[in-house]
C-alpha cells in the first residue's frame, strides 16, 4: 500500500499535494482505489466551483459502489482531470500520478497542515483494516 | 392445499429437523395478543369454481363491439405469435437479471427492446422500460431538473390530464414549479421560454388529436437552455416524424399501443430514450452489450450506480423494476410486424380515423376546427362526453372520451380508429352519434 | 466486438434480411400522409425494426427462452423476493379481462370494477388497514406513494416544514432512501443490535419533533421477526412520527398478524411477491397501499368506490395527494392476486406462511450442516442471511452453484453481513428439492477445498461464463450497431 511522504491525508481516503503557487492537486489513495475496484466513470465538480471543507464534491464509480469524494480543504475549482473521461482506470493505475481528481487553489493554508501527515493515514488505514 | 407441496409426514420431518414441536411454535416471537386475528376473508375455492366465478365476473363486462377508444390506450393488431413467444414461462417466472451467465434470454431481449426504441425516436439511448408513460413524463421532468439545475417546468395543456396530474404529484414533493401553456386552435402556440425552466413538455399527437408544432417548439427551448420532452405514441412515430430528427432531448411515452392489450390500463410499460448528453442521468436500468472470460458477446446490467440499490438517496429515481414482460410483448409485437407492418398498421389508423372523421363531417359534426390529426380527434356533442360515450355504449359501441372543461371546447369528445376499425363499423358509429341527436342542431358546443 | 473464437447468439437484427416479415395487420389501401399529415410531419427514412420470417422469429424468442433462468426452470431462493410458484390458472383469468379499455364507459365494466372492489377490501382485511388504493406499479411506487401521504399528513396539521427526516434500520433496502430522496426527505440510519432487531436505545435516541416517518420492514432484512414492534409503534407514535410497513417481507406472516395491529399506519405490499402475480424477468410488479383512517383522506385517486347498484372509479378524496399513475392500476397483476387469495382463503394464506417460516429454518439447519455459517443464530422466519466459510467469497460460490443448474441466493445484502447470502426458499419448494439445493452447496465447498482456483474461474457451463462487467461500464454499448454507426452511447 503506497503512502507518499509528500502527501497529506484524511481519514476518508482523499490526499492533498504541497502546494504550488497556491493551488493544490487531489486525488484518492492507492488504499481507496485497491477497495473500490475498478473503476468505470468519474464524475468531477466545475470549474471555477468554491468548495467548502467537507462538501462531497465528486464521485468515483466502480460497478458495484459510488463513492463520495469530499474536498479535503477549502478553496476554488482551478482545473478538473479531463483525460479521465476516457480512461478512468488510470485511478486504478496511477492514483497519485495520472489518476488525480481536480485542483484547487488553496483558500486557507493552514487547512492542509491541519490533515494527516503520511504516518497517521497509515495509522487510521490499520485500524480500519 | 393447492401449490403447497407438505404432506403431513414432509411437516413432521422438518420440524424435526429444525428442532420445534410444532409450525405455530415458530410464531413465538410475534406478540401473543396479536397472533391469528380473526380476518374476513370468502371461503377458498377450488380451480373449477374460481373459474366458473371469474367467468360470471367477466360477463358482468362488455368488452366486444366496434371501439373508438383512445385517450392513452388503443386496441390495435397484436398476432396470435407474440403474446405465445413473450408469454413463455422461462420469461414470466423469471426474475431481474441480477445472474447474467443463466439470463441471457431476458437480458438480450431487453437489448434488442432498448435498440428498437432507439430506431423508433431517432434518440440515442434507451432505458430498460418504466411503469407507464405518464410515470415516464414525470421522471423525464425530473432528470431535466437535475441536467439544468432550474427548478420550473412548462407543460402543454396538450398533453393527456392524467398525466398533468401525475406530473404534479412527483413534482410537488420537489417544490418544483408547473407552468401550464393552453393550446390555441388545439394546438400548442411557441412560447417564449424563461431562463428558469428546466423542460418544455409537448405531447405529439397530443390529448385532442392534433399534430403540434414540434420542431419550433424545441427551437424555443433551446434558445433558454431548456430541454425538450416530447411524449408520443410509438405507433405514430411509424409514419409522423421521430423526436431525434426534430431536436428533442428527451422521449418518452406509453408502450401500449405497440403490443399490449388494453386490459383496463394496465400493466402496460413506459419508455424513455435520451441524447448521448443525458446518458448519465438516465434513470432505470440499462442493459449492456460485453463479453465473457471466452469471447462470447454476452449482455449485462450496467451503469447501476445510478440506481437506487447503489446510489441510495443520490440515486436518479427510486425505480426498482422496469416493465420487463410487457415491454418484453412490444419487443416481438415490433418484430412480428417489421418496419412494413407497423407502417401498415399506423396507415390504416390513419386512414380509418380520417374516413370517420369525413362521414362525420358530412353529417354536420363540428371537428373544433380544422387541424391535421394522425389517429384520434375531437367532435363537439351536443351532451357532456361521459353522456355521450354511456349512450353509444348502450347502442353497443365503444366510443367517447370526453374532453375536460380545461380545454375550453365545450361538450366534447374524442375519437379514435385503428386498422381493427372497418367501415362497417364506421358506419356503425356514425348512426348511432346521429341517432343520439349529437352532431347537429344549435345546442352542439354549449356545455 | 466480441472475439470469433467462441460464437455469439445472433441478435435478431443479425436475423434480418431485407424484404421479410412475419405478421400482416388487415389490409387498407394506404392514403396519401403527406396530404393529410402534412409534409413536415412526415417521416423521412423508416426505423430499422426486424425484417423477419414468423418461423425465424419463433426460432429467435424460443432459443432465447431456453437461454433463461426461470422458476419454473428450477429453484431460485432470492432473499426479500419470494420466489414461489405462479399458479397457471391465472393466467387464464387474466386473459378473460384483457380487451377491456380503461376509457369505457364504467357500466359496461362492472365485472372488473367489482373485482377490483373486492381485492380493496381483501388487501385491507389482511393487513388490517382501512383503506387502500391499487394504483401503485410496484413496491418503490407504493413506498413513494405511502411516503407522500404522510408528508400531506403532516403539512395538513402545520408540522411539514419540521418534519424532514426518515429514520431506516441500517439493513433497510435500498429503495427506502431513494424513496424518501424523492419526497424531499433525508434519511438517517438506526443500528441493529446483536440479535439482528433495530437498537431500541438508538432508535429513541434518534426519535424527535424532526422526524416524518419510520419505514420498517417486519420480519426485517435478515430474516429475524422486530418482537418489541409494538414499543417501537409507541414511541415513534408519541413522537409524532408516522410508521411506514415495507411488506417486502409479508409472506412470512400472512394471515397470522397484521401489520395495522402492529401499529404501522401505512403499508405497501409487493403483489408479486407474497401473492404470486409473476415477476416476469423484472415487471411488472403491483404495489398498493393500505391506510390507517387518519390517512385515508390523502389516498391517490382513482378508488373503486359502491355506486348505485354497482361500482365506479371516484376522484373524490378531497386531500388526495392526487395521482400516482395513469388508470386505476396494473390491473392484469391485481386479477390474478385476486384470483390466489380466492383460492387460499384465510387458512391457505396461514399455510403459506407456517410453510415458508418451515421451509427457511429447515434449509438454514441444512446450510449449517454442509458447512455455511448463520450469523443470527436463532429461529429465523421465512428468510435467513448465511456466509461461506473464512476465506471464500460469496459471488464465486454463486457462480459455482449455477453449474450445478440452480439458482444462488441473494448476494453481497443485506450490506450489513459480510459476504452475506440470503436465501427465501418459500413454502411451495419441497423437502427434496432444499435438500438438493444444500447438497450442491456443499460440493462447491469441496471443490473449492480440492482445487483453489476452481471456483474464481466457475461458471464452467453456462450460455455463457463470468462477463467482463468493467468494460460493460466503462465503454458503454447500450444499442445494435447497424452497419456503419458506432452504436455506441459514448
Amino acid at each position: 500500500m503506497q503512502i507518499p511522504d509528500n502527501l497529506r491525508y484524511t481519514a476518508s481516503h482523499e490526499w492533498v499535494s504541497e502546494p504550488v503557487d497556491g493551488v493544490v492537486t487531489i486525488g484518492i489513495t492507492d488504499y481507496a482505489q485497491d477497495q473500490l475496484g475498478d473503476v468505470v466513470y468519474v464524475e468531477l465538480p466545475e470549474v471555477g466551483a468554491t468548495l467548502a471543507s467537507g462538501d462531497a464534491v465528486a464521485v468515483v464509480e466502480s460497478v458495484k459502489t459510488a463513492s463520495d469524494i469530499y474536498a479535503p480543504v477549502s478553496g476554488s475549482v482551478e482545473a478538473v482531470n479531463e483525460a479521465l473521461h476516457d480512461t478512468p482506470e488510470t485511478i486504478n493505475d496511477s492514483p497519485y500520478q495520472g489518476g488525480w481528481l481536480f485542483k484547487l487553489r488553496l483558500a486557507d493554508a493552514s487547512e492542509r497542515t491541519a490533515l494527516l501527515d503520511a504516518g497517521g493515514y497509515q495509522q487510521a488505514v490499520e485500524k480500519e483494516g | 392445499m393447492p401449490y403447497l407441496p407438505h404432506s403431513e409426514e414432509d411437516v413432521r420431518r422438518a420440524l424435526e429437523t429444525i428442532g420445534v414441536e410444532s409450525i405455530d411454535a415458530l410464531f413465538d416471537a410475534l406478540p401473543a395478543t396479536l397472533r391469528n386475528p380473526d380476518i374476513d376473508l370468502p371461503p377458498a375455492m377450488d380451480e373449477t369454481t374460481l373459474l366458473a366465478h371469474l367467468r360470471s365476473l367477466a360477463a358482468r363486462d362488455r368488452p366486444a363491439g366496434p371501439n373508438f377508444l383512445g385517450g392513452g390506450m388503443r386496441r390495435h393488431f397484436i398476432p396470435s405469435v407474440t403474446p405465445h413467444l413473450a408469454l413463455q414461462s422461462e420469461f414470466v417466472t423469471a426474475y431481474t437479471p441480477y445472474q447474467p451467465e443463466v439470463a441471457q434470454g431476458i437480458l438480450q431481449a431487453t437489448f434488442e427492446y432498448q435498440t428498437m426504441m432507439s430506431e423508433l425516436t431517432g434518440l440515442a439511448v434507451s432505458n430498460a422500460s418504466m411503469y407507464d408513460g405518464a410515470t415516464a413524463t414525470a421522471e423525464a421532468a425530473l432528470l431535466a431538473v437535475r441536467q439544468t439545475r432550474r427548478e420550473r417546468v412548462l407543460v402543454s395543456r396538450g398533453v393527456h390530464p392524467e398525466t398533468r396530474a401525475i406530473l404534479a404529484t412527483y413534482l410537488e414533493a420537489l417544490d418544483i414549479r408547473i407552468d401550464t401553456l393552453d393550446l390555441e386552435h388545439l394546438a400548442t402556440p411557441v412560447p417564449t421560454v424563461d431562463g428558469d425552466v428546466a423542460c418544455v413538455i409537448v405531447q405529439q399527437p397530443n390529448f385532442l388529436g392534433s399534430l403540434e408544432a414540434m420542431a419550433a417548439l424545441t427551437q424555443a427551448a433551446h434558445a433558454s437552455g431548456a430541454l425538450l420532452v416530447a411524449v408520443v405514441d410509438p405507433l405514430g412515430l411509424a409514419v409522423l416524424t421521430p423526436p431525434g430528427a426534430y431536436g428533442a432531448d428527451i422521449a418518452v411515452g406509453d408502450g401500449q399501443t405497440i403490443g399490449n392489450p388494453t386490459a383496463f390500463g394496465g400493466p402496460s410499460f413506459g419508455f424513455m430514450v435520451v441524447t448521448d448528453a443525458l446518458l448519465r442521468q438516465l434513470p432505470g436500468r440499462l442493459v449492456g452489450e460485453t463479453v465473457d472470460v471466452d469471447g462470447r458477446r454476452a449482455f449485462v446490467l450496467t451503469l447501476q450506480a445510478r440506481e437506487q440499490h447503489i446510489r441510495r438517496s443520490k440515486a436518479r429515481s427510486n425505480i426498482c423494476s422496469n416493465h420487463q414482460l410487457t415491454a418484453l410483448m412490444a419487443t416481438v409485437n415490433l418484430a412480428a410486424l417489421g418496419p412494413q407492418g407497423l407502417r401498415e398498421a399506423a396507415a390504416a389508423s390513419l386512414r380509418q380515423a380520417h374516413r370517420l372523421a369525413d362521414r362525420l363531417r358530412s353529417q354536420g359534426a363540428d371537428l373544433a376546427g380544422d387541424v391535421r390529426f394522425f389517429n384520434e380527434f375531437t367532435v363537439r356533442t351536443r351532451r357532456p362526453g361521459s353522456v355521450v360515450r354511456s349512450a353509444l355504449a348502450a347502442r353497443g359501441v365503444h366510443a367517447g372520451v370526453p374532453v375536460g372543461s380545461e380545454y375550453r371546447l365545450g361538450n366534447a369528445v374524442v375519437l379514435a380508429a385503428t386498422e381493427l376499425v372497418s367501415d362497417e363499423d364506421i358506419e356503425q358509429l356514425v348512426g348511432a352519434l346521429t341517432a343520439e341527436g349529437e352532431l347537429e342542431g344549435r345546442e352542439v358546443g354549449h356545455g | 466486438m466480441a472475439d470469433t473464437s467462441a460464437p455469439s447468439f445472433p441478435t435478431i437484427f443479425e436475423r434480418s434480411r431485407p424484404g421479410r416479415r412475419a405478421a400482416r395487420p388487415p389490409h387498407f389501401d394506404e392514403p396519401d400522409l403527406a396530404a393529410l399529415l402534412g409534409e413536415d410531419q412526415v417521416r423521412a427514412a423508416p426505423p430499422r425494426l426486424p425484417e423477419v420470417s414468423e418461423l425465424d422469429l419463433v426460432r429467435h424468442f424460443t432459443q432465447l427462452a431456453h437461454r433463461q433462468f426461470s422458476i419454473d426452470g428450477n429453484v431460485y431462493p432470492l432473499g426479500s423476493c419470494t420466489m414461489k410458484y405462479n399458479p397457471k390458472v391465472h393466467e387464464e383469468a387474466a386473459r378473460l379481462f384483457q380487451d377491456l379499455h380503461p376509457q369505457q364507459a364504467p357500466e359496461t365494466a362492472q365485472g372488473t370494477l367489482r373485482l377490483l372492489y373486492e381485492l380493496q377490501r381483501d388487501l385491507g382485511a389482511l393487513t388490517g388497514m382501512d383503506a387502500v388504493s391499487l394504483q401503485p406499479a410496484a413496491g418503490a411506487h407504493g413506498e413513494l406513494t405511502g411516503i407522500l401521504m404522510i408528508r400531506a399528513y403532516h403539512r395538513a396539521r402545520g408540522e411539514g416544514k419540521q418534519r424532514r427526516v426518515v429514520l431506516v434500520p441500517d439493513g433497510a433496502h435500498d429503495t427506502n432512501p431513494a424513496t424518501a430522496a424523492m419526497a424531499g426527505y433525508r434519511v438517517v440510519e438506526v443500528p441493529s443490535d446483536a440479535t439482528g432487531e433495530v437498537d431500541l436505545d438508538a432508535f429513541t435516541r434518534a426519535l424527535g419533533p424532526e422526524v416524518a416517518a419510520v419505514m420498517l420492514t417486519n420480519p426485517n432484512t435478515v430474516g429475524v421477526f422486530e418482537t418489541r414492534i409494538l414499543e417501537i409503534a409507541r414511541r415513534a407514535h408519541e413522537a409524532g412520527a408516522q410508521l411506514y410497513y415495507d411488506g417486502a417481507n409479508l409472506n412470512a406472516i400472512v394471515g397470522r398478524v397484521r401489520p395495522g395491529d402492529m401499529g404501522f399506519d401505512v403499508v405497501h405490499l409487493n403483489l408479486h411477491k407474497t401473492f404470486t402475480t409473476p415477476h416476469g424477468g423484472g415487471g411488472p410488479g403491483t404495489g398498493p397501499v393500505g391506510v390507517k383512517a387518519h390517512l385515508a383522506e390523502f389516498l391517490p385517486v382513482p378508488l373503486v368506490v359502491e355506486a348505485d347498484q354497482g361500482y365506479r372509479l371516484s376522484e373524490d378524496v378531497p386531500k388526495s395527494i392526487g395521482r400516482m399513475r395513469s388508470f386505476v392500476g396494473n390491473v392484469g397483476n391485481l386479477i390474478r392476486a385476486y384470483a390466489y387469495i380466492r383460492t387460499l382463503g384465510l387458512e391457505g394464506l396461514r399455510r403459506v406462511s407456517g410453510h415458508a417460516v418451515l421451509n427457511a429454518n429447515y434449509l438454514r439447519v441444512r446450510m449449517q450442516q454442509a458447512g455455511y455459517t448463520v450469523p443470527f443464530d436463532r429461529l429465523n422466519m421465512h428468510e435467513f442471511v448465511a456466509q461461506p466459510p473464512e476465506g471464500l467469497h460469496t459471488l464465486d460460490i454463486a457462480k459455482a452453484l449455477l453449474d450445478e443448474g440452480m439458482h444462488p441466493m441473494t448476494v453481497y445484502f443485506p450490506l450489513i453481513v459480510k459476504e452475506a447470502m440470503m436465501v427465501e426458499p418459500t413454502e411451495t419448494e419441497s423437502l427434496e428439492t432444499l435438500d438438493a439445493y444444500a447438497e450442491a452447496l456443499g460440493r462447491v465447498l469441496r471443490r473449492a477445498a480440492e482445487d483453489e482456483g476452481y471456483l474464481a474461474g466457475a461458471p464452467y457451463h453456462t450460455p455463457v461464463r463470468r462477463l467482463d462487467e468493467v468494460r460493460a461500464a466503462r465503454r458503454p454499448v447500450l444499442r445494435y450497431a447497424f452497419g456503419d454507426d458506432p452504436g455506441s452511447a459514448d
